[in-house]
């Protein structure tokens, strides 16, 4: 009995870290699925939201400046990796990877060479937007909500104006695009700069829930989101096709990855096998359908036989 | 109107796979002129519209419409006066949107995009009446994703959001080569009413030559990346299969030495 009340204790935490995480979901979001661009500059491009918004909190800049600015960084990032694969023609993953690696350095720049930052004590008490500690949980998950809700909002907007769709578009058919006079280059750089900054503002947040930046925060930030996006699809589209419903479902994929992790922290698994194991869930459920299709094709065959 | 003028293209230049694609390639076309294209595979039919439409760069010459030079110009800046239909129903719609999404795409083809609501209900309105125009019934399926349309449905669309926003120059690439003959038929009449509606120029590749014949005011037959016969008018209209197939024939004796190398 002390057990499950304990364990519920664990779910705010999940909740608050799961929102977070949505955020930068959401921004994947973007690259992975409407763009059908595997991005993997987000590793280090959340890193650079969560330093330049440490860097400059503990410079005393406001926290909405500060997180504006993460976004901006992160939209650079992005911009970075976009033009490396439009205008130097290299692919998508590499040029992903190459960003990636540059953001190491750019942001161990940013935090003037040190590896972790702390954004945390009585300076920042009453200064950061979300924090942890049970005091500051129901308040961080009502401003996360609300941050969400906006975001969101925003982001089915936009894919549903004249230039969104033209997004949408550049994603799901490429020829199709240049043939209607869309310009594929601009919308896939515009989609890698908007989905980064997104997740350089989730990593803004990150920073301040967890009370520091890390050098090595961004570390498989990827695989994390991606589970979100897939988990949250997978539930999602079976119950509803409406985008602004699917845009919370990622959210909600984020969700219940964390309420998984900390179930399964709290059962006694061992840290260092946290990584392995969000790597398994994203690459079972990227297999599954494909291990389905293939199997229901060899049963359609033996079933052509036996009507043949 | 079109104006090509001496266009090469070479692919592979400098290796083992050496092709000349299009050989010095010129063609003028007048306004209204609906031009159709044969010849045999490898003749350049495809290359010369996708050079026209700029899908890649060519090695020489010029093409230019209405006198504007566009030969510098990248592909969709080009979709500004070309509308396309390609022979993969796959290639010419987003299969994972609604059809109202790729109407209203098509619709703002050469103007600029602005971050403002796409579809209204006027919007609808307007789509609604074009695809009854269409008379596939599709003109209560536009909140369907286009992939769930049949391949000649989707080539019916296709042509109509390659002709909503008028174009100056309309390619089709062997539109009709992926769809059962019926249905062929049938978008190959929408394709003639609709030319005829909106007085569009328009180059058809094709492999079948009564389609060749009987569409069009102009033909042209295609080898080895040049224009080896230009007829229009009248010598078009009284122009037969036999004619062609000469002229098939007369190429395949030039060929025959190449042809042989295939085959060995």
């Amino acid at each position: 009995m002390e057990m499950i009340t304990n364990w519920i204790g664990t779910i705010p935490g999940a909740v608050s870290q799961g929102f977070v995480w949505g955020i930068m979901a959401l921004g994947l979001y973007i690259t992975f699925k409407i763009l059908d661009f595997a991005d993997l500059t987000v590793d280090g491009s959340i890193c650079t939201g969560a330093a330049v918004c440490t860097i400059l909190m503990t410079n005393g800049y406001n926290v909405w400046f500060a997180m504006a600015m993460a976004f901006i960084a992160g939209c650079i990032a992005g911009l970075v990796t976009g033009l490396l694969h439009t205008r130097m023609g290299i692919p998508p993953i590499l040029a992903g990877i190459l960003t990636q690696l540059m953001l190491w350095s750019v942001n161990l720049i940013i935090m003037s060479g040190k590896a972790n930052v702390a954004l945390s004590g009585f300076k920042f008490r009453d200064k950061l937007l979300i924090s942890t500690g049970s005091v500051n949980i129901t308040k961080s998950i009502i401003i996360l909500s609300i941050i969400i809700f906006i975001l969101v909002t925003a982001l089915y907007w936009f894919f549903g104006t004249q230039f969104g769709i033209s997004l949408r578009s550049t994603g799901n058919s490429k020829n199709m695009s240049r043939a209607q006079g869309i310009n594929t280059s601009f919308t896939t750089v515009f989609g890698l700069a908007l989905s980064n900054g997104i997740v350089a503002f989730s990593g803004s947040l990150l920073a301040q829930q967890q009370g520091a930046a890390d050098i090595n925060m961004g570390r498989g930030a990827i695989v994390i989101g991606l589970a979100a996006v897939i988990v949250g699809e997978s539930i999602i589209s079976k119950l509803a096709t409406n985008f602004y419903i699917r845009l919370l479902g990622v959210v909600l994929g984020a969700v219940i990855y964390w309420l998984v992790f900390q179930t399964v922290i709290f059962i006694g698994l061992p840290s260092e096998y946290l990584k392995m194991l969000s790597a398994l869930v994203v690459a079972i459920f990227l297999g599954v359908p494909y291990i389905k299709a293939n199997l229901s094709g060899k049963k359609n065959k033996s079933g052509s036989v036996k009507n043949a | 109107m079109l104006e090509i003028k001496n266009i090469c293209k070479t692919f592979n230049t400098g290796t083992i796979n050496e092709k000349v694609a299009l050989d010095d390639l010129s063609l003028k076309l007048n306004e209204g002129d609906f031009v159709t294209v044969i010849g045999g595979n490898g003749a350049g039919k495809s290359t010369m519209l996708n050079a026209i439409a700029g899908v890649f760069p060519i090695d020489n010459g010029s093409i230019s419409i209405n006198g504007e030079d566009i030969t510098k110009l990248p592909e969709y800046k080009r979709a500004k006066y070309i509308g396309r239909v390609f022979q993969d129903p796959m290639m010419g719609t987003a299969a994972d949107m609604l059809m109202e999404e790729n109407l209203s795409i098509a619709e703002r083809r050469g103007k600029k995009r602005y971050i403002k609501w796409a579809i209204s209900k006027k919007d609808r309105e307007r789509y609604k009446e074009l695809l009854t125009q269409l008379d596939l019934g599709l003109e209560n399926r536009l909140s369907s994703k286009m992939g769930l349309l049949s391949g000649g449905q989707r080539q019916a669309v296709t042509l109509l959001m390659a002709s909503m926003e008028k174009p100056k120059l309309l390619l089709l690439d062997e539109h009709t080569a992926a769809l059962d003959p019926a249905t062929a038929a049938k978008v190959l009449d929408l394709t003639d009413k609709i030319v005829v509606e909106h007085h569009l120029t328009a180059i058809m590749i094709t492999h079948n030559m009564n389609d060749a014949i009987k569409h069009g005011n102009r033909l042209i037959m295609m080898n080895q990346g040049k224009i080896i016969f230009d007829v229009a008018g009248e010598e078009k209209a009284k122009l037969t299969k036999t004619v062609l197939l000469n002229k098939f024939a007369e190429i395949a004796g030039q060929n025959q030495e190449s042809d042989r190398m295939v085959l060995s």
